[in-house]
């Protein structure tokens, strides 16, 4: 067997560079002459910007140039916006926004950008970018979702015909819905606050710009997920062909979907580095990566359950206001789909009506993260279950058994349009309680209270979607026999160098090692979407797989002319070309070299080997799992420690347990973050963020994470030649409504029965005083 | 301006700098040790921890004068040659990094915490990585690592 196949725990090669510091990050990259940026933001969250005067910033030392809103306007430059609209989805029209590289008129959130100032070093930039003197006249703002939904509320675009309503969108069916709450045995609801998190990657974004005015080109260094994406999107904002442009993405330290769009600093390097003549380089400190990057979740949602005498449910509606933040950003409507059309999740129930609103605030746009709206929905479903099971007297797990689609249901139409190919649901249930030893809990429990503390447990079950859109692979080889994989996905952490190349290993016989890889430069990469929204595995994995069958039938006719066979007899086994029935073989390196020979046998099969796959996300799959988690809660001072966790995902077929592992548990960590201490906060009144710093903003650490029980159960995808679902965002869909219901399940014999994330010690605490009994 | 003498990885170096540099910026833009990286503002990550006459410190709290005479270990210097050090060997075998940004700042404060206690238990492997910030592993994996590279160094 090859032990660098598939399935195999193989050792990711990416992490030498990573491990001796020899990484190429955004920042690690220079060029000859470079300048540096600086920004100067908006301090104010909304504010007409009366008058920008840089003289006294030009006439610092070091400035090489100022770019203002008015120069955005004399150049007529464009703006990001959003790439699908609600029409294209058949809902009512939205309201399209255009953000600039730099404001024009107004500030709409605090961190806006208002100039740009580019000089020798940084930190002239910087100490310039004070010089600036703007005159605004500030305005009332809005930083909550239900504020600016209120009548008379102050607008973030005045022409927008919803007031701050950017669009709706509807799945479901009304009548079917409110029929089966009307005959129900039992109705459940909640009013749920889905907490405003931000990405923070660890490392910060920034990018690198130059113009070459010798050919008119532009060359950005980006910190992206998807760099053909990201020359598209500033392509329509420079207004330039996507072939004057070229966008190449090294090492990036992390993205979890927020780096997935272009931002207007890549434009402003490019911008800025052809007006001054010389390249240009941006770094975003960690305050202006709080400010500026795109914030996720940020929801609050009234959700009914209604459900028979025996716990089935038999109906599901939810009405959700959703923040968009400032602008509507290219991915922007992503988290507003999923997290209504997920709201059925596992569960065999199609009396569903479900609807969300997008709502303008004066904040920094929200967009995709990790999951983008599946925790959403999850959490809503989560919820209103595990309150259910308290209301009815079942237990947790129970009331999952009686309502969860059942294998021989498989596929399963939901009413939200989701076909689940595959599953086995109750057997991925069952394993995950014996791996947590739920029917013990008692025990524990008891144990727990001798030690003053209240535990807590909870059991859950989430239906993810792996992969959207299509995408393009290929396999090259060198002039001597070797394989490059040239990969239209973007490996930001995630090991593509490594997973891939165990495949094509596997598929075309050729050692492990001798594997190259090439990605994220959209001069050597014909096409590609990047990587987000688990879709790598499954839309690359069977892309390469169509290439490199195509590259073996491309090779058999050359194999048959070496061996002077027919191409009918030649058989491709384990990495040979063989002539079937005799013992005549050659490697599929010897072959590949035959079509680099410099004469003869060329003039008949042409110069090179090499060959593409494409695979579309039609449809895609879905990973599913369960959830449980155990916890303690201290009463005196409302702090929890998680003391088990255990997950089991089926994601189809593994092709490295050891980095899908790797990817439930970080995925954990952000969901189990979010749960407790996570939040990007705006003061109300003033719309100022309030969590700007690392020291304001938590996360989890070290001390914070239990230890996790993982396992995978492999039901393959039948929608896929390969049998993948996605992992990449597993973790972060299942924890939070996980360790809130644990922590509920904790709390409710002291009389708390509703708890908001972050659920922090002083929240915790705070519940129980209210409810008096603690 | 001030001109500031150090060794670092074993080599002496010197140079004129502006007061206000920090060590970390110093060792990145005028050394161009891009290994020690910068993650946050508030000594918050740890992405820039190094090794400073011994001890493990985070590079982006120290002006580059506080540093003047010392030496200065990075993660450029952290192998001895070819051969990595069992903390880059552990981190590897036991995939304790994803995209690799925190890499080079958790394998220089693990190494320093192994340093002081050869054999540190759970509490204080997980005290020992406070100061430092993953968003990708959940930690889970990097404290097997540290589990690892204390048995491979006894």
């Amino acid at each position: 067997m090859n032990k660098f196949g598939i399935g195999q725990p193989v050792r990711r090669v990416e992490d030498q560079g990573f491990i001796t510091g020899r990484g190429r990050f955004i920042d690690d990259i220079n060029l000859p002459h470079q300048c540096h940026g600086a920004l100067l933001l908006s301090p104010h969250a909304h504010a007409l910007i009366k008058s920008v005067d840089a003289a006294r910033a030009r006439a610092a030392p070091g400035v090489v140039c100022v770019l203002t809103g008015a120069q955005v306007l004399a150049e007529k430059l464009g703006g990001l916006t959003a790439a699908m609209m609600p029409e294209n989805l058949g809902a009512p029209p939205g309201h399209r926004t255009f953000m600039p590289p730099l404001a024009t008129d107004k500030a709409r959130f605090a961190g806006d950008r208002i100039a740009f100032v580019v000089a020798q070093t940084e930190a002239q930039a910087r100490d310039a970018a004070e010089l600036i003197d703007v005159e605004y006249q500030v305005l009332p703002a809005v930083s909550y979702i239900e504020d600016a939904v209120a009548a008379g509320a102050p607008l973030v675009w005045d022409d927008c015909p919803g007031g701050n309503v950017a669009y709706g969108l509807m799945f479901g069916n009304k009548e079917v819905a409110d029929a089966a709450f009307a005959k129900a045995a039992h109705v459940v609801s909640l009013h749920l606050t889905n907490n405003r998190v931000t990405a923070n990657p660890i490392e910060p974004r920034g990018c690198l710009g130059e113009f070459n005015p010798a050919n008119g080109k532009y060359t950005l260094y980006a910190c992206t997920q998807n760099p053909h994406g990201v020359r598209q999107e500033l392509s329509q904002v420079l207004h330039i062909a996507e072939t004057k442009l070229r966008v190449i993405a090294e090492d990036v330290g992390g993205g979890f979907g927020m780096k997935a769009d272009a931002y207007p600093e890549d434009a402003l390097v490019l911008w800025a580095s052809r007006l001054c003549g010389r390249p240009v380089k941006w770094r975003a400190s960690r305050a202006e990566s709080l400010l500026t990057d795109s914030h996720a979740r940020d929801q609050v949602v009234h959700c009914e359950m209604a459900l028979d005498a025996n716990g089935k449910i038999t109906g599901l509606r939810a009405r959700a206001l959703q923040a968009l933040g400032a602008f509507f950003i290219p991915a922007g409507i992503v988290p507003s789909i999923f997290s209504m059309r997920f709201i059925p999740g596992p569960y065999d129930v199609q009396a569903v009506h479900v609807m969300m609103q997008a709502i303008f605030t004066h904040t920094a746009p929200l967009g995709p993260y990790r999951g983008a709206g599946r925790p959403e929905a999850v959490y809503v479903t989560e919820r209103l279950l595990d309150r259910a099971a308290r209301e009815l007297g079942i237990d947790p797990a129970e009331i999952r058994r009686r309502n969860l689609i059942r294998a021989d249901q498989m596929p399963y139409t939901t009413p939200t349009f989701y076909e689940y190919d595959s599953g086995e649901f109750h057997q991925v249930l069952e394993k995950g309680l014996l791996a947590a030893d739920w029917d013990g809990f008692e025990a524990r429990r008891a144990q727990s209270e001798k030690s003053g503390k209240r535990r807590g447990r909870a059991v859950t079950y989430y239906v993810e979607q792996g992969g959207i859109m299509n995408d393009r692979m290929e396999l090259r080889c060198d002039p001597g026999g070797t394989v490059a994989i040239v990969a239209g996905t973007f490996s930001h952490g995630q090991g593509h160098a490594t997973t891939y190349a165990q495949m094509v290993s596997d598929w075309l016989g050729v050692p492990f090692e001798s594997i190259r890889f090439v990605q994220g430069d959209t001069d050597q990469v014909p096409f590609g979407r990047g990587t987000y929204a688990a879709r790598s595995s499954m839309i690359g994995g069977n892309a390469l797989k169509k290439a490199a069958e195509a590259m073996i039938a491309k090779a058999k006719p050359m194999a048959a002319a070496l061996m002077e066979a027919a191409a009918a007899d030649i058989e491709f086994v384990e990495g040979e070309f063989r002539v079937a029935g005799t013992d005549r073989k050659m490697t599929f390196t010897q072959v590949a070299q035959a079509f680099y020979y410099p004469m003869g046998i060329t003039d008949q099969f042409g110069v090179g080997l090499e060959a593409s796959g494409t695979f579309a996300t039609n449809p895609p799959n879905h990973p599913n799992g369960c959830h449980i988690c155990e916890l303690e809660v201290d009463v005196e001072t409302g702090v929890t420690s998680i003391e088990r966790y255990t997950v089991v995902d089926d994601v189809g077929i593994v092709i490295n347990p050891l980095i899908c592992e790797g990817q439930v548990h970080g995925g954990l960590a952000q969901g189990i973050g979010q749960a407790f201490m996570e939040h990007a906060a705006y003061d109300r009144k003033t719309g100022q963020l309030l969590t700007g710093s690392f020291l304001d903003y938590s996360m989890p650490r070290a001390d914070y994470m239990p230890q996790v029980s993982s396992a995978f159960v492999e039901i393959p995808a039948k929608t896929n030649p390969l049998g993948i679902k996605g992992i990449g965002e597993a973790g972060t869909i299942g924890s939070p409504p996980t360790v809130i219901n644990a922590l509920l399940d904790a709390l409710h014999p002291l009389g708390v029965e509703h708890i908001d994330m972050p659920a922090t010690p002083a929240r915790v605490w705070s519940a129980l005083q209210a409810a008096g009994k603690a | 301006m001030a001109k500031i003498e150090m060794t670092v990885n074993g080599k002496k170096v010197s140079h004129e700098v502006e007061d206000r540099t920090l060590l970390a910026n110093f060792l990145r833009d005028q050394l161009g040790l891009t290994g020690t990286h910068i993650g946050c503002d508030t000594s918050q990550c740890g992405c820039c921890t190094v090794h400073v006459d011994g001890l493990a410190v985070k590079s982006c709290s120290m002006v580059v004068g506080q540093a003047n005479g010392a030496e200065v270990l990075t993660i450029e210097g952290l192998a001895n040659g070819e051969t990595l050090h069992p903390v880059q060997q552990a981190f590897s075998e036991c995939h304790a990094l994803q995209c690799g940004f925190c890499t080079p700042g958790m394998i220089m404060a693990v190494s320093g915490l192994l340093k002081d206690n050869p054999a540190p238990n759970d509490e204080e492997i997980i005290q020992g990585l406070e100061g430092n910030l993953c968003r990708c592993t959940g930690y889970i994996n990097i404290i097997k690592a540290v589990k690892h590279a204390a048995v491979a160094m006894k």
